[in-house]
């Protein structure tokens, strides 16, 4: 029965085993032998939308219990939009600077592409230098995480975005160290690619953080 | 220990913890058997046989072939054998827990004794929730997925294979923290979500909700993992030819499953992480004061808990969609409809998470629009169970041991959608909310449903796996003891809960309802003669195995893992195979195609490493520092993980070829298993 929705047999009939050799061909073949390099970034990107979710519930959270200030103080007391723009300025640029690195990886220029890794890292620690200033801020002013469910969902969030931006710039110290090590390698390029992926994401996060968080804090 | 007394040494608790040792106090607070004879025992028990294992381990020097040949593999099949060996070992914890709630209730309905004090039984019956679902439900249908899934779509392994140990390693890690949990401090005294406030510090200040949340988050991190994992190899790895729609069923569920897994251990995570922080860092999102909000908690954990339920259900519907046309000798009925009643479940288990709390007030217009989903859910299921009816009909059944188990859940399963259906009914559900009902309906859908379907697979793969069948005769004991089992355990409770009797009561005044609790308890007790003949099986087969062998394809099978030996060489397929047909093994055996004999060529295989095991210990470590708030042990054991993780990717030397005269070699010894690293 299965036969009658079989494809019809190809010329010669049905070849049910792949039998020649694949490695023959490099990016020939029709079989699985280079899943890596495109398999990689599927997973990389489903990792991200998971990681997307983990924020979706953050910001959920600061939706419903963010007005909830337990008579202590609210966004417009706190938020000092002159710095925080200056930070969301660090970030936009990093997302630029990345992309030039990434250019410069696909024109194999390896020492240009490093350049402007370090200065997008530069970038990346000048914002959390502003964040951990504004939390040390914050602290100082009794408006630490459990003042009033407001702060705890915006030092969650705000926490949140500024933990992955310390991991993505760790993983980018590391990154360098292995693109000096081994050169512009399949597997190297395969990584900065994905932490371009990671670091463009943390951007979009925190442009959703600057405008609901921030923006909205001050203007409401 | 009362709540009371435990309240009023909170804070000494929270903030006056030893430099060193953290909350472990050297005493019967940390070490309850030291005091009480029911821990003490059970205790004893486990550590003479722990000594009596890892004795036998050192005697036979198994520990280097365990470690090189199982531990460090990142072969899909051996990694979903060691899904389903934790499953089995969590599972007879999880019975001894429900064994020990029955027993309790039976004499405590009587009037007769008290076999537990109240807050103990409060963590038998949360530590039962939380194994049966996270560490035995979801290792098996891991274990399955893991194992069944690349095999059906010709692939030589999942799409990252270091990945898949690692996730297995974390979901240990998690059910570590749980065992560990018997016999040091206590476990959550919250049930199996561990609602705020109750769970939050005021009312537990004890670190059974820090067992509870941190051996979550670790495993959650692993399944989460898997979940991104199995979708990408269904998505990128599948044969030459293998269309979406000429998929095999099971990969089909297994696909869905993942994608509801990525897209809810997340929220999970989150939620979880939420009230660590409550716990540990003193912030608000539950608490009664300062603005937190507890309904926030119950709302997130639903929005992960009501898909978990098809997380567990649909791989095994998978499962039952390959038995079905199997052992009935015929295509699978509606294959089409059996891949949209899929998806549309999977897109549907999203939005009635509401269902669960339809008391808590959300108005008549939001509960319908839940009510009305939630039944809506049960038309593609329906669907389901008419394709299989109807894939039966006129079908040459024969009844072997999956087949039986099929039927089993088809009528158990479908009592238990039904009461589901009546719980959907927001008014109804007004009546019957946390009462024994409700525990008989999940367990008739978790039992009949996702265990029998466990079952089903297991005798239905075992032959894949190993190369013989599974004993008919226990596997028959088993199955009559374990259907006749739930019966007598579940359809009391129905009764109790129709007649107001709520969960989690450790004891009544009334001894009307004795009667009850006892039938439940022989239901119980079958239901253990019934697991005890399933390990009776396994090890009867293993002994008997060679009358039990049987040949690559013992079943007359139709997908692709049948196309190859079994057990299967550790590469799966010498050559991969190209599809043409839905049921490709099935259209391969019309043609009378079969396994090429020569021109073998290198086979492009992962190397196995230690890394997983080695950062989930390190990782287990980090979670019993961070519960006992030995903060030393935690930060170290972080960091050393976080540099094991680094240095791991420094090895690029990931993969290798194996030679095609090896390939040779075990493929045409006639007993790949012995060749292979099996």
């Amino acid at each position: 029965m299965a036969s009658s929705i079989a494809s019809p047999a190809p010329e010669g009939g049905y070849q049910f085993y792949v039998t020649e050799d694949p490695h023959h061909d490099h990016h020939g073949g029709d079989d699985e032998e280079h899943h890596h390099e495109t398999g990689t970034m599927l997973g990389f990107w489903i990792y991200l939308m998971s990681d997307c979710l983990i924020f979706g519930i953050l910001f959920a959270v600061y939706a419903v219990v963010g007005q909830n200030y337990a008579a202590g103080p609210s966004p417009a007391d706190l938020f000092e939009i002159d710095k925080i723009l200056l930070a969301t300025f660090f970030l936009l640029f990093s997302s630029i600077t990345y992309g030039f690195a990434v250019i410069n990886m696909q024109q194999k220029k390896q020492n240009a592409m490093m350049f402007w890794l370090i200065i997008t890292g530069l970038f990346g620690f000048g914002f959390l230098v502003m964040e951990v200033l504004e939390f040390e801020h914050l602290w100082h002013l009794g408006a630490g995480p459990g003042a009033s469910a407001f702060l705890s969902a915006f030092w969650t969030l705000v926490g949140t975005h500024g933990l992955h931006v310390t991991a993505g710039s760790i993983w980018l110290v590391v990154l360098l160290v292995q693109v000096k090590m081994h050169g512009l390698t399949e597997a190297n390029i395969r990584r900065i690619l994905c932490l371009s992926l990671f670091w463009h994401f943390l951007d979009l996060i925190w442009i959703g953080v600057f405008s609901f968080v921030y923006l909205t804090g001050v203007l409401l | 220990m009362a709540n009371v007394h435990a309240i009023a040494e909170a804070a000494e608790h929270v903030n006056n913890v030893h430099w060193l040792w953290g909350k472990i106090t050297w005493d019967a607070h940390t070490f309850p058997f030291l005091y009480d004879p029911i821990i003490a025992v059970t205790f004893a028990g486990v550590i003479v046989a722990t000594l009596a294992l890892l004795g036998a381990l050192t005697y036979f020097r198994l520990w280097g072939y365990l470690w090189t040949e199982w531990f460090t593999s990142i072969d899909h099949k051996k990694i979903g054998i060691m899904y389903m060996v934790l499953a089995v070992i969590m599972m007879v914890r999880g019975f001894a827990d429900a064994l020990l709630m029955r027993v309790h209730q039976a004499l405590a309905s009587a009037g007769l004794f008290e076999l537990l004090p109240a807050y103990h039984y409060d963590q038998v019956f949360t530590v039962h929730g939380v194994i049966m679902i996270f560490f035995v439900a979801m290792p098996f249908v891991t274990g399955f997925m893991n194992y069944v899934m690349p095999l059906q779509i010709g692939a030589r392994d999942v799409a990252f294979p270091f990945l898949n140990n690692f996730s297995f390693w974390l979901t240990v890690s998690g059910a570590v923290l749980i065992m560990i949990s018997l016999f040091v401090g206590e476990f959550a005294a919250t049930g199996w979500l561990a609602y705020p406030p109750l769970s939050g510090l005021e009312f537990s200040p004890g670190v059974g909700v820090d067992y509870y949340l941190w051996s979550l988050n670790i495993a959650g991190i692993g399944t989460t993992l898997s979940g991104i994992n199995l979708v990408v190899t269904i998505v990128k790895m599948r044969a030459p030819g293998m269309t979406w729609m000429k998929m095999p069923v099971f990969v089909w569920t297994t696909l869905c499953t993942n994608v509801l897994i990525v897209a809810t251990f997340p929220v999970l995570a989150a939620t979880l992480a939420l009230l660590t922080a409550d716990r540990y860092l003193g912030t608000h999102f539950f608490t009664n004061d300062m603005g937190g909000s507890a309904m926030m908690y119950v709302n997130l954990i639903w929005i992960w808990g009501h898909p978990e339920v098809y997380i567990l259900t649909l791989p095994v519907f998978g499962i039952f969609s390959e038995i079905v046309p199997t052992f009935c000798k015929k295509r699978l009925f509606g294959y089409t409809s059996m891949v949209y009643a899929t998806c549309v479940i999977m897109i549907l288990s999203y939005i009635v998470w509401l269902h669960h709390f339809f008391t808590m007030g959300a108005g008549a217009d939001v509960n319908s629009f839940f009510g009305i989903t939630t039944m809506i859910i049960s038309i593609p299921t329906g669907a389901k169970l008419f394709n299989w009816l109807f894939t039966m009909y006129k079908g040459r059944i024969s009844y072997e041991l999956p087949m039986m188990w099929t039927v089993a859940f088809m009528l158990t399963f479908t009592i238990g959608g039904m009461t589901g259906v009546l719980l959907a009914v927001p008014p109804a559900d007004y009546v019957l909310h946390n009462s024994l009902f409700l525990i008989a309906h999940f367990h008739n859908v978790i039992i009949g449903g996702v265990v029998f379907g466990i079952f089903a697979g297991i005798n239905y793969w075992w032959p894949k796996a190993f190369g013989f069948k599974l004993d008919p005769f226990w596997g028959k004991v088993s199955f009559w003891n374990w259907v006749l089992g739930f019966w007598f355990a579940f359809m009391p409770l129905y009764i109790l809960g129709l007649m107001g009797v709520t969960r989690r009561i450790s004891a009544f005044e009334d001894t009307f309802y004795a009667v009850y609790f006892f039938v439940a308890l022989l239901g119980a007790l079958m239901v253990g003669a019934g697991l005890l003949a399933f390990i009776v099986q396994i090890l009867v087969s293993i002994l008997k195995r060679e009358e039990l062998k049987c040949g690559d394809d013992p079943w007359g099978g139709r997908t692709l893992e049948w196309a190859t030996t079994s057990p299967p060489p550790y590469y799966n397929f010498a050559f991969s195979p190209r599809v043409y047909a839905l049921d490709a093994f099935h259209h391969m055996k019309e043609h009378g195609a079969t396994r090429p004999t020569s021109g073998f060529v290198p086979i492009h295989m992962p190397h196995y490493t230690g890394s997983g095991i080695i950062i989930s210990g390190l990782l287990t470590a980090m979670g019993f520092g961070l519960i006992f708030h030995i903060w030393w042990l935690a930060g170290i054991t972080f960091l050393a993980s976080v540099v094991w993780g680094i240095a791991h990717t420094f090895n690029y030397n990931r993969d290798y070829y194996v030679p095609a005269d090896e390939v040779r070699a075990i493929e045409t010894a006639g007993n790949p298993a012995a060749a292979g690293a099996e």
